[in-house]
Protein backbone atom coordinates (compact mmCIF):
# COMPACT_ATOMS: atom_id res chain seq x y z
CA UNK A 1 0.00 0.00 0.00
CA UNK A 2 2.64 2.37 0.86
CA UNK A 3 4.66 1.70 -2.21
CA UNK A 4 1.70 2.18 -4.27
CA UNK A 5 1.70 5.73 -2.65
CA UNK A 6 5.39 6.81 -3.00
CA UNK A 7 4.92 5.73 -6.70
CA UNK A 8 1.95 8.23 -6.97
CA UNK A 9 3.79 10.60 -4.99
CA UNK A 10 6.46 10.92 -7.23
CA UNK A 11 5.03 10.41 -10.36
CA UNK A 12 2.59 13.33 -9.97
CA UNK A 13 5.86 15.16 -8.77
CA UNK A 14 7.45 14.15 -11.79
CA UNK A 15 4.35 15.30 -13.62
CA UNK A 16 5.12 18.85 -11.94
CA UNK A 17 8.38 19.69 -13.43
CA UNK A 18 7.21 18.28 -16.50
CA UNK A 19 4.51 21.14 -16.68
CA UNK A 20 7.39 23.57 -16.36
CA UNK A 21 6.52 24.87 -20.21
CA UNK A 22 8.83 27.80 -21.76
CA UNK A 23 7.77 31.22 -22.03
CA UNK A 24 7.62 32.07 -25.73
CA UNK A 25 10.34 35.10 -27.32
CA UNK A 26 9.95 38.24 -28.14
CA UNK A 27 9.52 39.02 -31.61
CA UNK A 28 12.89 39.81 -33.19
CA UNK A 29 12.25 42.86 -35.25
CA UNK A 30 11.54 45.15 -32.47
CA UNK A 31 14.29 47.36 -31.97
CA UNK A 32 15.55 47.95 -28.30
CA UNK A 33 13.58 50.40 -25.75
CA UNK A 34 16.51 52.94 -25.24
CA UNK A 35 14.57 56.38 -24.53
CA UNK A 36 11.36 58.44 -25.22
CA UNK A 37 13.48 59.24 -28.29
CA UNK A 38 14.18 56.23 -30.76
CA UNK A 39 15.61 57.75 -33.69
CA UNK A 40 16.49 54.53 -35.37
CA UNK A 41 15.73 56.42 -38.68
CA UNK A 42 18.04 58.76 -38.14
CA UNK A 43 15.83 61.73 -39.30
CA UNK A 44 16.09 63.70 -36.15
CA UNK A 45 18.99 66.21 -35.46
CA UNK A 46 20.70 65.88 -32.24
CA UNK A 47 19.78 68.93 -30.77
CA UNK A 48 16.45 68.44 -31.65
CA UNK A 49 15.98 64.57 -30.48
CA UNK A 50 17.41 65.97 -27.21
CA UNK A 51 15.21 68.74 -26.49
CA UNK A 52 12.14 66.21 -27.25
CA UNK A 53 13.71 63.38 -25.00
CA UNK A 54 13.73 66.24 -22.34
CA UNK A 55 10.15 67.29 -22.63
CA UNK A 56 8.96 63.70 -22.74
CA UNK A 57 10.43 63.07 -19.52
CA UNK A 58 9.43 65.91 -18.19
CA UNK A 59 5.92 65.62 -19.17
CA UNK A 60 6.17 61.88 -17.71
CA UNK A 61 7.39 62.81 -14.13
CA UNK A 62 4.32 65.39 -14.14
CA UNK A 63 1.55 63.46 -15.69
CA UNK A 64 3.08 59.61 -15.61
CA UNK A 65 2.11 59.35 -19.00
CA UNK A 66 5.09 57.95 -21.31
CA UNK A 67 5.12 59.01 -24.97
CA UNK A 68 7.69 57.66 -26.83
CA UNK A 69 9.08 58.20 -30.58
CA UNK A 70 9.88 55.97 -33.31
CA UNK A 71 11.74 56.05 -36.18
CA UNK A 72 12.09 52.98 -38.24
CA UNK A 73 14.29 53.39 -42.15
CA UNK A 74 11.71 50.13 -43.29
CA UNK A 75 9.24 48.04 -42.32
CA UNK A 76 10.84 45.99 -44.55
CA UNK A 77 7.22 44.65 -46.09
CA UNK A 78 5.41 44.35 -42.52
CA UNK A 79 1.91 46.02 -42.21
CA UNK A 80 2.51 49.25 -40.07
CA UNK A 81 -0.46 48.17 -37.80
CA UNK A 82 1.11 44.80 -36.81
CA UNK A 83 4.16 46.62 -36.76
CA UNK A 84 3.29 49.12 -34.51
CA UNK A 85 1.08 46.74 -31.92
CA UNK A 86 4.29 44.37 -31.84
CA UNK A 87 6.47 47.56 -30.75
CA UNK A 88 3.61 48.23 -27.91
CA UNK A 89 3.36 44.56 -26.85
CA UNK A 90 7.19 44.74 -26.51
CA UNK A 91 8.03 47.51 -25.17
CA UNK A 92 4.74 48.01 -22.90
CA UNK A 93 4.48 51.82 -22.73
CA UNK A 94 2.39 53.65 -20.23
CA UNK A 95 2.32 52.58 -16.71
CA UNK A 96 0.76 49.34 -15.18
CA UNK A 97 -2.88 49.32 -14.77
CA UNK A 98 -3.95 52.26 -15.79
CA UNK A 99 -2.20 51.92 -19.88
CA UNK A 100 -1.81 55.47 -20.46
CA UNK A 101 1.34 54.75 -23.17
CA UNK A 102 1.44 56.53 -26.70
CA UNK A 103 3.93 55.61 -29.58
CA UNK A 104 4.35 57.55 -32.38
CA UNK A 105 5.77 55.89 -34.95
CA UNK A 106 7.75 56.71 -38.10
CA UNK A 107 8.55 54.38 -41.19
CA UNK A 108 11.12 56.66 -43.04
CA UNK A 109 10.75 54.87 -46.57
CA UNK A 110 7.14 53.73 -46.75
CA UNK A 111 6.29 57.37 -45.20
CA UNK A 112 3.73 56.35 -42.99
CA UNK A 113 2.97 57.40 -39.75
CA UNK A 114 1.10 56.00 -36.67
CA UNK A 115 -0.18 56.76 -33.40
CA UNK A 116 -0.72 53.80 -31.15
CA UNK A 117 -3.03 54.90 -28.34
CA UNK A 118 -2.89 52.54 -24.47
CA UNK A 119 -6.17 52.03 -23.45
CA UNK A 120 -6.23 54.14 -21.16
CA UNK A 121 -5.79 57.24 -23.44
CA UNK A 122 -8.39 56.33 -26.08
CA UNK A 123 -10.91 58.59 -24.24
CA UNK A 124 -9.29 61.43 -24.81
CA UNK A 125 -6.99 60.75 -27.82
CA UNK A 126 -9.23 59.12 -29.91
CA UNK A 127 -8.83 58.00 -33.47
CA UNK A 128 -10.34 60.64 -34.92
CA UNK A 129 -7.73 63.33 -32.36
CA UNK A 130 -4.78 60.86 -33.29
CA UNK A 131 -5.92 61.25 -36.86
CA UNK A 132 -6.17 64.77 -37.12
CA UNK A 133 -2.63 65.33 -35.39
CA UNK A 134 -1.41 63.07 -37.97
CA UNK A 135 -2.87 64.95 -41.09
CA UNK A 136 -2.50 68.88 -39.48
CA UNK A 137 0.10 68.65 -37.56
CA UNK A 138 2.91 66.15 -38.45
CA UNK A 139 2.63 65.32 -42.58
CA UNK A 140 2.85 68.82 -43.42
CA UNK A 141 5.83 69.29 -41.96
CA UNK A 142 7.13 66.04 -42.73
CA UNK A 143 6.40 66.06 -46.27
CA UNK A 144 8.42 69.34 -46.27
CA UNK A 145 11.02 67.48 -45.04
CA UNK A 146 11.19 68.96 -41.48
CA UNK A 147 11.16 65.84 -39.54
CA UNK A 148 11.96 67.61 -36.14
CA UNK A 149 9.08 70.22 -36.16
CA UNK A 150 7.31 67.23 -37.65
CA UNK A 151 7.62 64.93 -34.84
CA UNK A 152 8.19 67.86 -31.62
CA UNK A 153 4.83 69.18 -33.02
CA UNK A 154 3.26 65.85 -32.69
CA UNK A 155 4.44 64.97 -29.44
CA UNK A 156 3.44 68.62 -28.23
CA UNK A 157 -0.09 67.90 -30.14
CA UNK A 158 -0.39 64.66 -28.09
CA UNK A 159 0.95 66.09 -24.51
CA UNK A 160 -1.91 68.72 -25.31
CA UNK A 161 -4.61 66.42 -25.32
CA UNK A 162 -3.60 64.01 -22.60
CA UNK A 163 -2.29 66.41 -20.23
CA UNK A 164 -4.48 66.01 -16.96
CA UNK A 165 -5.81 62.84 -17.90
CA UNK A 166 -3.45 61.57 -15.41
CA UNK A 167 -1.19 62.41 -12.39
CA UNK A 168 1.95 60.83 -11.45
CA UNK A 169 2.31 59.40 -7.83
CA UNK A 170 3.72 61.58 -5.34
CA UNK A 171 7.39 60.44 -6.14
CA UNK A 172 7.83 57.81 -8.55
CA UNK A 173 5.43 56.53 -10.87
CA UNK A 174 4.70 53.15 -10.32
CA UNK A 175 6.80 50.40 -12.08
CA UNK A 176 5.67 47.64 -13.67
CA UNK A 177 6.16 44.61 -11.49
CA UNK A 178 6.75 40.89 -12.68
CA UNK A 179 5.59 38.68 -9.51
CA UNK A 180 8.88 37.17 -8.94
CA UNK A 181 8.40 33.22 -8.38
CA UNK A 182 6.89 33.31 -4.50
CA UNK A 183 9.74 31.20 -3.83
CA UNK A 184 8.75 31.93 0.32
CA UNK A 185 5.29 30.43 -0.22
CA UNK A 186 6.92 27.51 -1.93
CA UNK A 187 9.34 26.53 0.82
CA UNK A 188 6.99 27.09 3.50
CA UNK A 189 4.65 24.78 1.93
CA UNK A 190 6.88 22.42 1.47
CA UNK A 191 7.66 22.34 4.94
CA UNK A 192 4.17 22.36 6.44
CA UNK A 193 3.83 19.57 3.88
CA UNK A 194 7.25 17.86 5.55
CA UNK A 195 6.18 18.29 8.77
CA UNK A 196 2.99 16.80 8.06
CA UNK A 197 3.60 14.00 6.63
CA UNK A 198 6.98 13.39 8.84
CA UNK A 199 4.33 12.75 11.65
CA UNK A 200 3.33 9.59 10.07
CA UNK A 201 6.07 8.31 8.51
CA UNK A 202 9.94 8.68 7.80
CA UNK A 203 9.69 7.15 4.61
CA UNK A 204 7.16 9.38 2.99
CA UNK A 205 8.79 12.45 4.66
CA UNK A 206 12.13 11.60 3.16
CA UNK A 207 10.54 10.99 -0.30
CA UNK A 208 8.19 13.94 -0.66
CA UNK A 209 11.59 15.91 0.52
CA UNK A 210 13.83 14.31 -2.17
CA UNK A 211 10.95 15.20 -4.68
CA UNK A 212 9.87 18.34 -2.97
CA UNK A 213 12.84 20.52 -3.02
CA UNK A 214 14.41 20.26 -6.27
CA UNK A 215 10.71 21.19 -7.50
CA UNK A 216 10.43 24.31 -5.17
CA UNK A 217 14.31 25.22 -6.83
CA UNK A 218 13.02 24.28 -10.41
CA UNK A 219 9.94 26.84 -10.01
CA UNK A 220 11.73 29.13 -8.53
CA UNK A 221 14.98 29.24 -10.85
CA UNK A 222 14.06 27.97 -14.00
CA UNK A 223 17.67 27.62 -14.90
CA UNK A 224 19.19 24.84 -12.18
CA UNK A 225 21.06 22.04 -13.51
CA UNK A 226 20.23 18.58 -13.49
CA UNK A 227 22.88 17.72 -11.10
CA UNK A 228 21.91 20.79 -8.75
CA UNK A 229 18.60 19.42 -8.88
CA UNK A 230 19.98 15.56 -7.32
CA UNK A 231 22.03 17.55 -4.99
CA UNK A 232 18.93 19.58 -3.63
CA UNK A 233 16.79 15.89 -3.70
CA UNK A 234 19.73 14.49 -1.00
CA UNK A 235 19.41 17.45 0.98
CA UNK A 236 15.73 17.15 1.01
CA UNK A 237 15.59 13.87 1.94
CA UNK A 238 17.85 14.34 5.19
CA UNK A 239 15.36 17.63 5.79
CA UNK A 240 12.64 15.49 5.32
CA UNK A 241 14.11 13.14 7.82
CA UNK A 242 15.01 15.57 10.33
CA UNK A 243 11.91 17.10 9.99
CA UNK A 244 10.07 13.78 10.91
CA UNK A 245 12.01 12.81 14.25
CA UNK A 246 11.39 16.27 15.21
CA UNK A 247 7.57 16.33 14.55
CA UNK A 248 6.79 12.79 15.00
CA UNK A 249 6.18 12.44 18.64
CA UNK A 250 2.61 14.90 18.59
CA UNK A 251 1.36 13.30 15.43
CA UNK A 252 0.57 9.59 17.42
CA UNK A 253 -0.29 10.44 20.62
CA UNK A 254 -2.77 13.03 20.51
CA UNK A 255 -5.64 12.50 18.74
CA UNK A 256 -5.28 15.59 16.57
CA UNK A 257 -1.92 16.40 15.64
CA UNK A 258 -2.17 17.92 12.35
CA UNK A 259 -5.05 20.27 12.63
CA UNK A 260 -3.43 23.37 13.65
CA UNK A 261 -1.04 23.30 10.95
CA UNK A 262 -3.31 23.77 8.37
CA UNK A 263 -4.06 27.04 9.95
CA UNK A 264 -0.73 27.78 8.88
CA UNK A 265 -2.06 27.86 5.58
CA UNK A 266 -2.03 31.16 3.43
CA UNK A 267 -2.09 34.47 5.47
CA UNK A 268 0.59 36.75 4.82
CA UNK A 269 2.87 34.50 3.06
CA UNK A 270 1.19 34.17 -0.30
CA UNK A 271 1.78 36.69 -2.21
CA UNK A 272 4.32 37.89 -0.29
CA UNK A 273 8.29 38.22 -1.73
CA UNK A 274 7.35 40.24 -4.91
CA UNK A 275 9.48 42.57 -5.94
CA UNK A 276 10.58 44.70 -8.73
CA UNK A 277 13.64 43.69 -10.08
CA UNK A 278 16.98 45.11 -11.75
CA UNK A 279 15.80 48.72 -11.51
CA UNK A 280 17.70 51.71 -10.66
CA UNK A 281 19.91 51.58 -13.41
CA UNK A 282 18.85 54.86 -14.73
CA UNK A 283 17.65 53.09 -18.02
CA UNK A 284 14.10 53.99 -19.14
CA UNK A 285 11.52 51.17 -19.28
CA UNK A 286 7.90 50.50 -20.31
CA UNK A 287 5.67 50.75 -17.40
CA UNK A 288 3.79 47.99 -18.11
CA UNK A 289 0.47 49.30 -20.39
CA UNK A 290 -1.53 47.63 -22.17
CA UNK A 291 -2.66 48.55 -25.91
CA UNK A 292 -5.67 47.48 -27.60
CA UNK A 293 -4.81 48.55 -31.41
CA UNK A 294 -6.41 51.86 -30.88
CA UNK A 295 -4.78 55.07 -32.69
CA UNK A 296 -4.61 56.04 -36.54
CA UNK A 297 -2.03 56.02 -39.21
CA UNK A 298 -1.39 58.41 -41.65
CA UNK A 299 0.93 58.86 -44.23
CA UNK A 300 2.72 61.71 -46.13
CA UNK B 1 -3.76 3.86 10.03
CA UNK B 2 -6.58 4.83 8.00
CA UNK B 3 -6.61 8.53 9.06
CA UNK B 4 -2.95 8.58 8.16
CA UNK B 5 -3.34 7.40 4.71
CA UNK B 6 -6.22 9.74 4.45
CA UNK B 7 -3.80 12.92 5.31
CA UNK B 8 -1.08 11.28 3.20
CA UNK B 9 -3.86 11.50 0.22
CA UNK B 10 -4.97 14.65 0.94
CA UNK B 11 -1.12 15.57 1.53
CA UNK B 12 -0.15 14.35 -1.87
CA UNK B 13 -3.16 15.99 -3.87
CA UNK B 14 -2.17 19.42 -2.77
CA UNK B 15 1.45 18.77 -3.70
CA UNK B 16 -0.28 17.47 -7.01
CA UNK B 17 -2.06 20.41 -7.71
CA UNK B 18 0.38 22.79 -7.92
CA UNK B 19 2.18 20.52 -10.27
CA UNK B 20 -0.63 19.17 -12.55
CA UNK B 21 -1.62 22.11 -14.16
CA UNK B 22 -4.92 22.34 -12.04
CA UNK B 23 -4.55 25.86 -11.69
CA UNK B 24 -2.80 26.58 -14.36
CA UNK B 25 -5.55 25.49 -17.35
CA UNK B 26 -8.41 27.55 -15.83
CA UNK B 27 -6.14 30.81 -15.67
CA UNK B 28 -5.76 30.13 -19.11
CA UNK B 29 -9.38 29.81 -19.73
CA UNK B 30 -10.22 32.53 -18.21
CA UNK B 31 -7.68 34.31 -20.45
CA UNK B 32 -9.39 33.21 -23.32
CA UNK B 33 -12.84 34.37 -22.03
CA UNK B 34 -11.03 38.08 -21.33
CA UNK B 35 -9.73 37.94 -25.00
CA UNK B 36 -12.92 36.81 -26.01
CA UNK B 37 -14.68 39.94 -24.11
CA UNK B 38 -12.37 42.23 -26.51
CA UNK B 39 -13.34 40.44 -29.20
CA UNK B 40 -17.05 41.25 -28.96
CA UNK B 41 -16.14 44.69 -27.67
CA UNK B 42 -14.74 45.71 -30.84
CA UNK B 43 -17.24 44.01 -32.83
CA UNK B 44 -19.71 46.13 -31.00
CA UNK B 45 -18.21 48.75 -31.53
CA UNK B 46 -18.21 48.63 -35.33
CA UNK B 47 -22.14 47.94 -35.20
CA UNK B 48 -22.57 50.71 -33.75
CA UNK B 49 -20.89 52.84 -36.02
CA UNK B 50 -22.88 51.64 -38.47
CA UNK B 51 -26.35 53.12 -38.07
CA UNK B 52 -24.49 56.96 -38.05
CA UNK B 53 -22.77 55.68 -41.28
CA UNK B 54 -25.64 54.48 -43.27
CA UNK B 55 -27.81 57.75 -42.16
CA UNK B 56 -24.40 60.16 -43.49
CA UNK B 57 -24.14 58.17 -46.69
CA UNK B 58 -27.78 58.24 -47.46
CA UNK B 59 -28.27 61.89 -47.16
CA UNK B 60 -25.82 62.53 -50.23
CA UNK B 61 -26.78 58.96 -52.23
CA UNK B 62 -29.93 58.21 -51.89
CA UNK B 63 -29.80 56.06 -54.95
CA UNK B 64 -27.76 53.69 -53.77
CA UNK B 65 -30.45 52.33 -51.73
CA UNK B 66 -29.56 48.47 -52.63
CA UNK B 67 -25.82 48.95 -50.70
CA UNK B 68 -27.28 50.83 -47.86
CA UNK B 69 -30.20 47.66 -47.39
CA UNK B 70 -27.42 44.81 -47.38
CA UNK B 71 -25.22 47.12 -44.72
CA UNK B 72 -28.23 47.60 -42.62
CA UNK B 73 -29.44 43.81 -42.88
CA UNK B 74 -25.91 42.90 -42.10
CA UNK B 75 -26.48 44.80 -38.97
CA UNK B 76 -28.96 43.44 -38.15
CA UNK B 77 -27.98 39.93 -38.22
CA UNK B 78 -24.82 40.64 -36.77
CA UNK B 79 -27.09 41.87 -33.41
CA UNK B 80 -29.18 38.35 -33.90
CA UNK B 81 -25.51 36.18 -33.92
CA UNK B 82 -24.27 36.21 -30.32
CA UNK B 83 -21.62 33.65 -28.77
CA UNK B 84 -21.42 33.59 -25.14
CA UNK B 85 -17.94 32.15 -23.61
CA UNK B 86 -19.76 29.25 -22.70
CA UNK B 87 -20.09 28.69 -26.59
CA UNK B 88 -16.82 29.16 -27.61
CA UNK B 89 -15.70 25.38 -27.71
CA UNK B 90 -18.62 24.93 -30.02
CA UNK B 91 -16.90 25.42 -33.57
CA UNK B 92 -20.38 25.88 -35.46
CA UNK B 93 -21.25 28.74 -33.25
CA UNK B 94 -18.02 30.20 -33.68
CA UNK B 95 -17.44 30.09 -37.32
CA UNK B 96 -21.57 31.41 -37.48
CA UNK B 97 -20.46 34.55 -35.75
CA UNK B 98 -17.12 34.75 -37.68
CA UNK B 99 -19.46 34.70 -40.72
CA UNK B 100 -22.13 37.37 -39.77
CA UNK B 101 -19.59 39.29 -38.63
CA UNK B 102 -17.07 39.12 -42.11
CA UNK B 103 -20.69 40.12 -44.16
CA UNK B 104 -20.65 43.41 -42.10
CA UNK B 105 -17.47 44.05 -43.17
CA UNK B 106 -17.33 43.20 -46.81
CA UNK B 107 -21.26 45.21 -46.91
CA UNK B 108 -18.99 48.04 -44.98
CA UNK B 109 -16.54 48.10 -47.48
CA UNK B 110 -18.58 47.98 -50.71
CA UNK B 111 -20.10 51.19 -48.85
CA UNK B 112 -16.93 52.59 -48.50
CA UNK B 113 -16.18 52.27 -52.30
CA UNK B 114 -18.92 53.31 -53.48
CA UNK B 115 -18.56 56.46 -51.55
CA UNK B 116 -15.78 56.93 -53.42
CA UNK B 117 -17.72 58.10 -56.22
CA UNK B 118 -19.31 61.10 -54.50
CA UNK B 119 -17.34 63.79 -53.55
CA UNK B 120 -19.40 65.83 -51.60
CA UNK B 121 -19.92 63.33 -49.20
CA UNK B 122 -16.16 62.40 -49.30
CA UNK B 123 -15.52 66.16 -48.30
CA UNK B 124 -18.41 65.86 -45.46
CA UNK B 125 -16.25 66.10 -42.17
CA UNK B 126 -19.02 64.05 -40.50
CA UNK B 127 -18.40 61.39 -43.03
CA UNK B 128 -14.88 61.51 -42.85
CA UNK B 129 -14.66 61.21 -39.04
CA UNK B 130 -16.70 58.23 -38.85
CA UNK B 131 -14.18 56.57 -41.66
CA UNK B 132 -11.68 57.27 -39.04
CA UNK B 133 -13.41 55.51 -36.29
CA UNK B 134 -14.42 52.76 -38.51
CA UNK B 135 -10.40 52.27 -39.83
CA UNK B 136 -9.25 52.47 -36.23
CA UNK B 137 -11.88 50.27 -34.87
CA UNK B 138 -11.49 47.22 -37.72
CA UNK B 139 -7.84 47.36 -36.44
CA UNK B 140 -8.64 46.79 -33.07
CA UNK B 141 -10.85 43.92 -34.29
CA UNK B 142 -7.78 42.51 -35.86
CA UNK B 143 -5.54 43.35 -32.52
CA UNK B 144 -8.57 41.64 -30.75
CA UNK B 145 -8.88 38.68 -32.41
CA UNK B 146 -5.36 37.98 -32.80
CA UNK B 147 -4.81 37.95 -29.23
CA UNK B 148 -8.00 35.71 -28.82
CA UNK B 149 -6.43 33.40 -30.93
CA UNK B 150 -3.42 33.68 -29.26
CA UNK B 151 -4.98 32.77 -25.68
CA UNK B 152 -6.97 29.83 -27.63
CA UNK B 153 -3.55 27.89 -28.80
CA UNK B 154 -2.14 28.21 -25.36
CA UNK B 155 -5.17 27.27 -23.68
CA UNK B 156 -5.64 24.10 -26.37
CA UNK B 157 -1.90 23.43 -25.77
CA UNK B 158 -2.52 23.21 -22.09
CA UNK B 159 -5.00 20.75 -21.74
CA UNK B 160 -3.57 18.39 -24.28
CA UNK B 161 -0.01 18.35 -22.81
CA UNK B 162 0.74 15.83 -20.67
CA UNK B 163 0.56 16.08 -17.23
CA UNK B 164 -2.31 18.74 -17.78
CA UNK B 165 -4.19 16.28 -20.19
CA UNK B 166 -4.81 13.60 -17.40
CA UNK B 167 -5.80 16.27 -14.71
CA UNK B 168 -8.26 17.60 -17.60
CA UNK B 169 -9.72 14.26 -18.00
CA UNK B 170 -10.32 13.47 -14.41
CA UNK B 171 -11.09 16.82 -12.55
CA UNK B 172 -12.00 19.42 -14.91
CA UNK B 173 -13.30 18.19 -18.09
CA UNK B 174 -12.34 21.50 -19.91
CA UNK B 175 -12.74 21.73 -23.76
CA UNK B 176 -10.92 22.74 -26.84
CA UNK B 177 -12.12 26.42 -27.53
CA UNK B 178 -12.26 27.60 -31.51
CA UNK B 179 -9.96 29.91 -32.83
CA UNK B 180 -10.63 32.59 -36.05
CA UNK B 181 -10.24 30.94 -38.80
CA UNK B 182 -7.55 33.22 -40.99
CA UNK B 183 -10.42 35.24 -43.68
CA UNK B 184 -9.49 34.55 -47.70
CA UNK B 185 -8.87 37.46 -49.42
CA UNK B 186 -11.84 37.32 -51.41
CA UNK B 187 -14.52 36.98 -49.13
CA UNK B 188 -14.17 40.34 -47.49
CA UNK B 189 -12.33 42.55 -50.55
CA UNK B 190 -15.15 44.47 -52.25
CA UNK B 191 -16.25 43.98 -55.44
CA UNK B 192 -15.61 47.03 -57.62
CA UNK B 193 -17.49 47.46 -60.76
CA UNK B 194 -16.79 49.80 -63.84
Amino acid sequence: MRYRQSILLVFLSLAALAGLSPRPGLALDVPPLAAHVNDYAGVMSKQAAGELEAELTRFEKSDSTQIVILTIPSLEGEDLETFSIKVAESWKIGQKGIDNGVIILVARDERKVRIEVGRGLEGKLTDLMSGRIIRERIAPRFRAGDFDGGLIQGAQAVMEVVRGEYKANAEEPVRGRRGAPPILTLLIFLFLALVFIGAISKVFAAVTGAVGLPIVAKLAFSALSLPVLGGLAGLGIVVGLVLSVLFSGGGRSGGKGGGPWLGGFGGPFFGGGSSSGGEGGGGFFGGGGDFGGGGASGGW
Amino acid sequence: MRRSLVLVSAAVMLLGLFGCGYNEMQGKEEAVFAAWGDVEAAYQRRADLVPNLVEVVKGYAKHENETLVAVTEARARVGSVQVSKEMLNRPEAVQQFQQAQSQLGGALSRLLVISEQYPALKADQGFRDLQNQLEGTENRINVARVRYNRAVQDFNTSIRIFPNSLTNSWLLHLTRKEPFKAEGGAATAPKVKF
